[in-house]
């Protein structure tokens, strides 16, 4: 058997899942969003029509998509960055020589992540309860004015990122970890020769070294931050005044409550161009960079 | 640590075994339970949010007089209750009957979903038409045909503080709109700067909806084609709700803003409140002792003389695929007798929705109920077409807007029609096809 052939056997079962369960249904999604599928039509396919690119029009005019595009730009731009830097932070920690007890800390810090989200969600919003959350109850003990975190619209997507954050930055923070002992330590040992203080060994040592780490970290944190659903979905249902729909969260709306399955499958190819021009633009930065090392 | 774990294949083995058996003979145990006693049927009701705790203790009394049924109850968080049923309509996992909110009917009609109740309904001895609240019983029908039977009922009317209104000068609640007008700008006079004389949630779409039904046009056009706000009627309607908020009669708030509206109805924040009947327990429960005889209720005001106001509220439905379609309404009827549903009244606070049912003491002696059933004799049903639900939503920010921005009430109606035309447009589509004629 010539090798080639081998291979393409080899292969072939994965490739005809992939083609089967993902392929295909993007295909259809697609197809989809081309048409009008709506409630009518779920009532009856003669009812369907197709409409071009109608859907995506229509979406480019709606405030409300607008509104949930700036909401989840939000969340990507302050919250994918914020927790990459705290999972950074919780790594260099847990690497350094003088830490003790590393597992203990290593698995209490990783434990938001196996959490399920909706059972510490309902915990959050505990805390975060205006009248009676243990964040108010400490901000009044210090005297500062309390905040009702969730029901005001300035305030209730900070808040969605704080828990985004404290719920994802442990998985981020282990890639990380795994990347910081790879680095051998002779390096460290010839730039601190060389007159290196600890900052400068960050910086030329380091940060340097872990670039592939910190490629792969940021875009699957921009990748998740960007599906942003269930934290709304269980704490703000979406609200205040729509601070906190997500694209994801219209996409669903459009989708399941409404059943306008046509423009809820534009809505997710909308999503998936940025994600690809967010990922391109993240593959040039990174390629600069990585070049230099 | 590590014992646990170190354990060969071999040791565990016997364990896994036993669990192993323990499951199959549960597996079979409770195979053998089912067919043995194969002439159980089982129905399967969805209710919805705090109806789905309570209904399962009325339902004893049904199991003991239809022995050989057994009610399976699925309680359904409202706000997940629309998705779940059109998820199973898409996935053919609809139960046998179901509570659903009465603005949902035509779209569930309009699905097929639904069984046509009409003579189930007419030969039963148990449900009457005449005996329900004509407006709430139209909610049931959709082109003539009758798809549900009312529950209970739910519609909106004014929460008042009698001190505060006397105080202002004001003798008795407001009948029409202009003294409805004129009884707010006292008190808003009397109370002051920092307090307010109405608070309607300003996210909420029932305030604007019940205006709107009081006119005498209809709030969708040529055979419910296009929006009807920019009608002159519907204009006045929206006009006269706005201006609560632009001569600062109303805080531009919404629930979650006023963090405790009990606390501050009792703080006289309002003295005016539009809202349910649920709340007529929530003030009983939350209120100070010395503010019990100092609040009422009232019938909504309409612009000349008492008004309409809407006939909200859920319906039982039964669904058209299910099997046991004369057992599931057999379940219908056994809700809807007077004395389950006054029982039902008296665990819930939900209004029934025929009036043989309010004959009962509980809800004859209550002072505060006197203006529901009062204003059940004036509820009218919203537009039944299956778009409904997504407009009172853009009804709903659209006012927001319109009162945050200061627009006026001819371009808050007409930036409403926009997006109704829009959501309608499949709608005139079907129409059109159809060859249905308009109006």
């Amino acid at each position: 058997m010539k090798p080639s052939v081998a291979g393409w056997l080899f292969a072939g079962p994965a490739l005809a899942i992939i083609a089967v369960f993902f392929f295909l249904p993007v295909l259809a999604a697609f197809a989809i969003s081309l048409t009008d599928f709506d409630i009518y039509a779920l009532a009856d396919l003669s009812n369907l029509r197709f409409v071009g690119f109608r859907n995506y029009a229509d979406l480019l005019q709606r405030p409300l998509f607008w509104q949930a595009l700036r909401n989840t730009l939000y969340f990507v731009l302050v919250g994918a960055p914020l927790s990459v830097m705290v999972s950074l932070a919780a790594a260099l920690l847990l690497n350094g020589q003088m830490v003790r007890f590393k597992g203990f800390f290593r698995t209490a810090l990783f434990a938001p992540v196996v959490t399920t989200v909706v059972a510490v969600a309902v915990i959050w919003r505990y805390l975060l309860h205006t009248r009676y959350g243990l964040i108010n109850y400490h901000l009044d003990w210090l005297g500062l004015p309390t905040v009702d975190w969730l029901g005001d619209p300035r305030f209730a997507m900070p808040s969605i990122i704080l828990f985004a954050v404290w719920k994802n930055f442990g998985y981020n923070m282990i890639i990380l970890l795994a990347g910081l002992q790879a680095i051998p330590g002779d390096l460290y040992e010839a730039a601190r020769i060389d007159g290196a203080n600890a900052r400068q060994r960050f910086f030329y040592v380091t940060l340097p070294a872990l670039i592939p780490s910190l490629f792969l970290v940021g875009l699957l944190t921009m990748a998740g931050y960007f599906q942003l659903f269930a934290e709304p979905y269980v704490m703000t249902q979406g609200g205040p005044v729509q601070s906190t729909l997500s694209i994801i969260y219209l996409m669903y709306e459009e989708g399941f409550k409404w059943w306008s399955l046509g423009s809820a499958s534009a809505v997710a190819f909308i999503l998936f161009i940025f994600m690809i021009v967010a990922a391109i633009g993240q593959l040039v930065v990174m390629r600069r960079y990585g070049s230099g090392v | 640590m590590t014992t646990g774990w170190e354990k060969t294949p071999e040791k565990k083995t016997p364990g896994m075994l036993a669990v192993g058996v323990l499951v199959l003979g549960a597996l079979f145990a409770a195979c053998t339970n089912g067919s043995g006693e194969n002439d159980i049927l089982e129905i399967k009701f969805w209710a919805m949010g705090r109806e789905g705790e309570i209904v399962p203790e009325l339902l004893k009394e049904f199991e003991r007089e239809n022995p050989g049924v057994r009610v399976m109850v699925q309680q359904v968080p409202w706000t997940a209750a629309h998705e779940k049923l059109l998820t199973a309509f898409a996935g053919d996992t609809l139960p046998d009957v179901a509570q659903m909110g009465n603005t949902w009917i035509a779209e569930f009609a309009e699905l097929d979903a639904i069984a046509r109740l009409d003579e189930m309904a007419e030969a039963s001895s148990v449900i009457e038409e005449q005996d329900y609240f004509p407006g709430i019983w139209a909610t049931n029908r959709i082109a003539d045909t009758l798809y549900g039977v009312p529950w209970y009922v739910d519609t909106r009317l004014l929460f008042y503080r009698q001190d505060i209104l006397m105080a202002a000068g004001i003798g008795r609640p407001p009948r029409d709109w202009a003294e409805w007008m004129q009884a707010a700008t006292a008190v808003k006079q009397h109370v002051g700067n920092n307090n307010f004389a109405l608070f309607v949630p300003v996210n909420d779409f029932e305030m604007q909806v019940s205006l709107a039904l009081q006119q005498d046009v209809p709030l969708l056009r040529e055979g419910d084609r296009y929006g009807n706000f920019s009608s002159p009627e519907l204009v006045a309607s929206l006009d006269f709700y706005l201006d609560f908020f632009r001569k600062g009669l109303a805080p531009a708030a919404s629930e979650s803003a006023i963090s405790n509206v009990w606390d501050e109805f009792a703080r006289g924040y309002f003295t005016f409140y539009l809202t349910g009947p649920w709340n007529i327990g929530e003030f009983r429960r939350r209120l100070p002792a010395e503010l019990q005889d100092k609040w009422m209720t009232a019938i909504l005001p309409g612009p000349s003389g008492p008004g309409a106001s809407t006939a909200g509220g859920s319906s039982l439905v039964v669904f058209k695929h299910s099997r046991q379609r004369d057992v599931a309404f057999r379940l219908v009827e056994f809700l809807s007798r007077p004395e389950i549903q006054q029982q039902f009244y008296e665990i819930s606070g939900n209004l029934p929705p025929r009036r043989s049912s309010w004959r009962g003491d509980r809800l004859e002696s209550d002072p505060y109920v006197v203006a529901f059933r009062e204003q059940l004799e004036h509820v009218l049903p919203t537009p039944k077409v299956p778009e409904w639900e997504r407009i009172v939503q853009e009804l709903r920010m659209v006012t927001e807007r319109a009162v945050h921005e200061k627009w006026t009430a001819a371009e808050t109606a007409r930036e409403l029609d926009n997006r109704i035309d829009r959501i309608l447009e499949k709608r005139r589509w079907m129409l059109a096809r159809e060859g249905r004629d308009g109006s």
